[in-house]
């Protein structure tokens, strides 16, 4: 049975609720806050890719362009036509689903990564109309004037509110993904993921779940977009490039790709490298992360997620060769 | 016509298949009656692996009709037809490794619980409830066929013998009315193999109709109900065990054709 032990879970969410304190508490890390906020967002987004890389073992090198679709929708609706900011971020999601289905459908019918391929165009192509509809994205200078969120009154305005109004949303983005894989669901994904032809041979609808999956990941995404553009006020299209999407890939290999767990760490480790600790290589960074993925294919070839399990490998044989 | 259908579960009409320029199965007819055991036969290439993946939808005839119960499903997919109640094992065993043997076996009752992606991600009692209803399903079948005490084993870590059992195990999880085996006694040896045939008797008494591809002619004489004999994608023989074990062009076909 494959069970997702509640406890980190829990202790995991105490420690989201006190990192504000405790970063108060420290001058040093007194701007880690507001780098978690954003770890959140990109959780939101790694979780679903997770599920989708994972468990059904499909690569999508797009998801930059359903990150962007949430954060212009909500971006252009609040800001351009002053409509309701939750509205626009149902609205975000659905469209995203939508085009998700749309771009998924054809290429999941079919057995290999075509997926890939497909979510490689179709980013490029996103990322060429946030560009070009320069009316209304506003082109490369991107768009300002975003408004912040509130709901009855009560104001996100300022770091740490945000902060747990993100969090809030990614606890319960873990939890459900975490029941989906230990559901039904979850079994039908890890058996496509083993023998697509037995997979089918008992019943599973193998096309139908990956583009479930795929969609899911999407809907996380621009979500995660929306959160993004009403917590800087301003985006603009560099955001959402090529190589935004292939971070979230290194996330997702840095911290373990059969792990849910992996692509929380593996994301808080790479914001932070690319938020605070990389700054100084600016240009260079991108070199760090090659390493990384370099580093980790080679020796964790199942990412920080694997870590405890080498280590207690490691122990074990320790102890028996002292006897 | 519908006593046919009463008493014919699979029912297959000028079936052909072709691959390119070659010919796997040329205008095949055959029936299975309902509650028998079946076994095909013939010489490596006869087209038996071939049949099983057309009746079981990996992929549709070129020509001809499958009824299932009377109905035509050689347009469906594979999983459609799994839900219709034909299961199957595979020639080379495809377990899903990375699960335990129970989530394996729970893996076969796909098709007899639906929970959708939003009950599941929600946790909502009534998915909890179709789980644990799985998971006791799944039990009762390890009990059947004997792997009850490694249930949380690693279905990878299993010996061959087991692994095939389970993969009827996995089959028999959806409650087919038509069970196809490809090969179960393929790889093992003589006590495993009686377990085998011993269980795929069982699975008959208890009214499950079989279509067996076996090599082991041990197997295939003791526990068929009726043989059909394969040889490059024709129907050689078709009959009583005894029958087809006298018949000539089966022992031509198996021993080289000296005539």
């Amino acid at each position: 049975m494959l069970r997702i032990a509640k406890l980190p879970i829990a202790i995991f969410a105490l420690f989201i609720i006190v990192f504000p304190w405790i970063a108060r508490q420290i001058p040093a890390i007194g701007n880690y806050t507001d780098i978690m906020v954003f770890v959140g967002i990109y959780c939101l987004i790694t979780i679903g890719l997770s599920l989708l890389m994972g468990y059904a073992g499909q690569i999508s090198i797009g998801h930059a362009a359903f990150f962007g679709i949430g954060a212009y929708i909500s971006g252009v609706l609040t800001a351009k036509y002053g409509m309701n900011a939750w509205a626009c971020m149902v609205i975000g999601m659905t469209v995203a689903a939508v085009v998700a289905a749309l771009v998924g459908a054809p290429s999941l019918k079919l057995k290999g990564h075509y997926l890939a391929m497909a979510t490689l165009a179709f980013g490029i192509i996103v990322f060429i109309i946030f560009n070009e509809e320069i009316e209304w994205t506003g082109g490369p200078d991107g768009m300002s004037g975003i408004p912040g969120l509130s709901i009855f009154g009560f104001e996100f305005d300022s770091v740490e509110r945000y902060y747990y109004l993100v969090w809030g949303f990614v606890l319960a983005a873990f939890v459900f993904t975490v029941n989906v894989i230990q559901s039904g669901t979850g079994r039908a994904l890890r058996a496509i993921h083993a023998s697509e032809p037995a997979a089918s041979a008992m019943g599973v609808n193998v096309s139908r779940f990956k583009i479930l999956v795929f969609v899911y990941s999407a809907v996380l995404a621009s979500l995660a977009g929306s959160f993004y553009a009403h917590y800087l006020n301003f985006i603009n299209p560099s955001t959402f490039d090529l190589f935004f999407s292939i971070k979230l890939l290194i996330m997702i290999a840095l911290g373990g790709m059969h792990s849910i767990w992996g692509a929380i760490m593996g994301t808080g480790l790479i914001t932070f490298l690319s938020y605070e600790w990389l700054r100084y290589f600016e240009e260079f960074e991108i070199i760090v992360y090659g390493v990384i993925l370099l580093f980790v294919t080679v020796l964790l070839p199942d990412g920080l997620a694997g870590v405890p399990k080498i280590v207690k490998g490691w122990f074990r044989r320790k102890v028996s060769d002292e006897r | 016509m519908s006593a046919d259908i009463e008493e014919n579960v699979l029912e297959l009409q000028g079936v052909v298949v072709t691959f390119g320029g070659l010919m796997a199965l040329s205008d095949l007819n055959f029936k299975v009656r309902r509650g028998t055991i079946k076994a095909i036969i013939g010489p490596n290439g006869a087209g038996k692996t071939t049949l099983f993946n057309v009746i079981t939808g990996s992929f549709p005839p070129t020509e001809g009709t499958v009824r299932f119960n009377g109905r035509p499903i050689q347009h469906l997919k594979a999983h459609n037809i799994a839900a219709l109640g034909i299961s199957r094992t595979f020639q080379t065993v495809e377990l899903f490794g990375n699960m335990t043997v129970i989530e394996n076996v729970m893996l076969g009752c796909h098709t007899r619980f639906r929970t959708s992606f939003m009950a599941s991600g929600l946790a909502l009692p009534q998915s909890r409830r179709k789980e644990k209803q799985i998971r006791e399903s799944a039990l009762k079948i390890l009990k059947f066929i004997g792997l009850a005490d490694k249930f949380k084993d690693s279905a990878d870590s299993l010996p061959l013998g087991e692994q095939k059992l389970l993969e009827i195990g996995r089959a028999l999880a959806s409650e087919p009315e038509l069970i196809c085996l490809d090969e179960p006694a393929a790889g093992l040896n003589e006590t495993e193999t009686y377990v085998a045939s011993s269980l795929i008797k069982a699975i008959n008494a208890k009214g499950t109709t079989v279509l067996l591809v076996e090599h082991d002619m041990k197997v295939v004489m003791n526990i068929s109900d009726e043989i059909l004999v394969l040889n490059y994608g024709q129907k050689i023989a078709e009959g009583l065990p005894e029958d087809v074990r006298n018949n000539h062009r089966v022992i031509d076909a198996y021993l080289g054709g000296v005539a």
